[in-house]
């Protein structure tokens, strides 16, 4: 288990209070000014060796995002925008810093627009977390009157404004290029990319996008190394992590942990185990609910970091854990999930807007028993036609849900969908089938 | 997006009292100029706040016309978003998480106390005209399951009882108190703390 000191988000349960002064007293704004004056290029070699990896989902490389933006500002100015839009089911993590830790994400804002040559910082927080807006607006004024952030913010010579930008309860708004669109007061539907908000973002202009435990993190890593962070972990995964432990479990909580630290490991000693003892578990969601469900085998041998993960075919995610015990209808869980996507298709791309409806109402019929037995591989096809057809990863978090559902309940599924298939002959009938696949090597998927 | 259903009765005009134009205003200065539009969402929020938690036709008109959007614009957003409400809701508005999180702790539960109280369907008032509930997705506590929102606030670690003992508050026009329902600390693993144990007694 990570030791005490190691760990970064000291109040996350809120024991200290959230107030300045209780953040300094933690290490907070102790040495920011040291810390700038280093220079940008010490700041993001430092979190390149650091390692530090995206905290909202994909993972990607925070150090190298940053090198991204241009070096020098023309005559477009940069803009850094926090992305505390978090809605992924099973996902809490980001509402105890914005309550319990500000101080840390207003330390982490300068410090990333001084790195990447910005003067304003949006926060683009759920319109649902209306008092932990509150908290950090008070974090905000507080910030501002002992000048930490504001004019010449914290002595560094450096002028930077923040502001809260609320959200109205969409989840797509969480991808990086919907949530730009929404800030420039238009519906959050996805861009194409390229160019990548790092040249061309908000209001097209150079934009860093971050999640805000990625960036809460990064006045940590400078205070104590990048070695430290690197340390911690295991390579390529370094560091720690604030895991969400949801569901069927006896003492659901949050936990900072190391990266790499067995999922059993979480949910037998954090979690108290899940309900009905370790036997009773049926399957676990082990990064929010795009990412595929892991089956009992391997949730008892798993380790939870972004590559162990990927190679069982699932994904960290945003670490938001859900454990399904046997006393769930796995079927009706996963309808629920694919209702949630439905309801949230932003409606831009057909395959996605039409598909998520389709797999919901598919899977509906599955729980009830109604679907033949033809349905399970054609709702595997539905699947496959979303996936990589859509311009953001919506599409992709729509459709592995439910390949995870059939890559691991499939028997289940049609022990309880038995009936014989309405049409029984050849596939081929031309009205039944899309010509264009007859002639492509994904074909083969539809016999 | 989901289907909202926008109010048939609507009132003919719809101005910012001093208040929001104050509040308004001050919105405004956060984005740079030439792109005050971004103000919109907030905008919209200022309105839905001064009439009564829903925002009339009338009022989206309004705020096209203090930004010099085209109405269309405006009225897109606040078709997209789902905090937005386009028809009247009781001055209590009960959301209550049914994804899966919530779901497999009994949050559909939850969902059958307030068809029985409240009103047989969702979005529709409660008799006595004061309260509506409605389904909702994911609202980010989901270590805190089963929970609800009303109005601003968070509910959470409800069970059968307890849900049914704050829609009862509600219907006679009480704020329950937010906050865990089960005494618990925030996000920390009741009574098997392992970690920070030495801050917890500081």
């Amino acid at each position: 288990m990570l030791k005490d000191e190691d760990r970064i988000f000291k109040n996350l349960y809120n024991d200290l209070g959230a107030d300045l002064n209780s953040s300094k007293k933690r290490g907070d704004w102790i040495n920011t000014k040291d810390l700038c004056e280093k220079g940008r290029d010490w700041i993001i070699d430092e979190i390149k060796k650091s390692e530090l990896r995206g905290r909202g989902g994909a993972g990607f490389p925070t150090g190298l995002k940053w090198s991204f933006a241009p070096k020098e500002v023309g005559s477009r100015p940069h803009y850094l925008v926090i992305n505390a839009d978090e809605s992924e089911p099973g996902t809490c993590k980001d509402r105890d810093i914005l309550r319990f830790e500000p101080h840390k994400l207003l330390e982490g804002c300068l410090i990333a627009a001084y790195a990447v040559n910005s003067h304003k910082c949006y926060i683009y927080l759920r319109g649902e977390y209306y008092n932990e807006g509150i908290e950090l607006q008070k974090a905000i004024d507080e910030a501002y009157k002992n000048n930490l952030i504001g004019k010449n913010a914290s002595g560094t010579g450096w002028d930077l404004d923040i502001y809260i930008h609320y959200g109205a309860g969409a989840y797509i708004c969480g991808e990086e290029t919907a949530l730009l669109e929404s800030i420039e007061g238009n519906k959050g539907q996805p861009r194409l990319k390229p160019p990548f908000p790092a040249l061309v973002g908000l209001y097209g202009c150079p934009t860093i996008v971050n999640n805000v435990e990625t960036v809460s993190v990064v006045p940590t890593i400078l205070r104590k190394g990048s070695k430290w962070f690197a340390s911690l972990g295991k390579p390529k995964n370094t560091g720690t992590k604030i895991f969400c432990i949801s569901g069927n479990v006896n003492k659901p909580c949050n936990v900072e942990e190391e990266m790499g630290v067995p999922l059993k490991d979480l949910i037998d000693n954090h979690a108290g185990g899940v309900v009905g003892g370790w036997e009773n578990l049926q399957a676990v969601i082990p990064g929010g609910s795009s990412m595929p469900l892991l089956n009992k085998e391997i949730s008892e041998k798993i380790t939870m970091d972004f590559d162990s993960l990927v190679e069982n075919k699932s994904g960290l995610g945003t670490a938001g854990i859900v454990v399904i015990n046997k006393d769930q209808d796995i079927i009706k869980c996963f309808a629920r999930i694919a209702r949630f996507y439905k309801h949230e298709s932003c409606g831009q791309c057909t395959p996605c807007r039409e598909g998520s409806g389709w797999m919901w109402r598919i899977l509906e019929r599955m729980a009830k028993g109604e679907a033949s037995r033809e349905e399970v591989e054609m709702l595997f096809d539905v699947t496959k036609q979303i996936e990589g057809h859509t311009i953001c990863a919506f599409g992709e978090g729509s459709a592995w849900p439910v390949q995870g559902l059939l890559r691991n309940f499939k028997k289940e599924i049609i022990k309880r969908n038995n009936f014989d298939p309405l049409i029984k002959s050849n596939k081929d009938i031309p009205y039944l089938v899309d010509q264009h696949l007859l002639e492509k090597d994904n074909a083969q998927n539809k016999s | 997006m989901s289907l909202k259903k926008i109010s048939k009765e609507q009132p003919e005009k719809f101005e910012f009292n001093q208040q929001s134009l104050e509040a308004a205003k001050k919105i405004l200065s956060n984005y740079p100029k030439g792109k005050e539009r971004s103000a919109v969402m907030a905008l919209l929020y200022i309105a839905q706040r001064q009439n009564n938690n829903w925002i009339p036709l009338s009022a989206i008109k309004y705020i096209a016309k203090f930004l010099n959007m085209p109405y269309i614009k405006v009225y897109e957003v606040a078709t997209f978003y789902s905090m937005y409400n386009l028809s009247p809701v009781g001055n209590f508005h009960v959301q209550i998480c049914t994804t899966t999180p919530c779901m497999i702790r009994g949050a559909y539960k939850i969902v059958d106390i307030c068809k029985k109280k409240i009103s047989e369907k969702e979005n529709v008032l409660s008799e006595n005209g004061n309260c509506s509930w409605t389904e909702v997705e994911c609202l980010g506590a989901c270590i805190n399951a089963p929970m609800m929102q009303i109005n601003n606030d968070y509910y959470e670690d409800l069970d059968i009882k307890q849900s049914e003992k704050i829609i009862d508050e509600v219907l006679m026009g009480k704020k329950p108190k937010p906050g865990s329902y089960r005494g618990r600390i925030n996000s920390e693993p009741e009574n098997n703390r392992k970690t920070l144990l030495d801050l917890k007694n500081a």
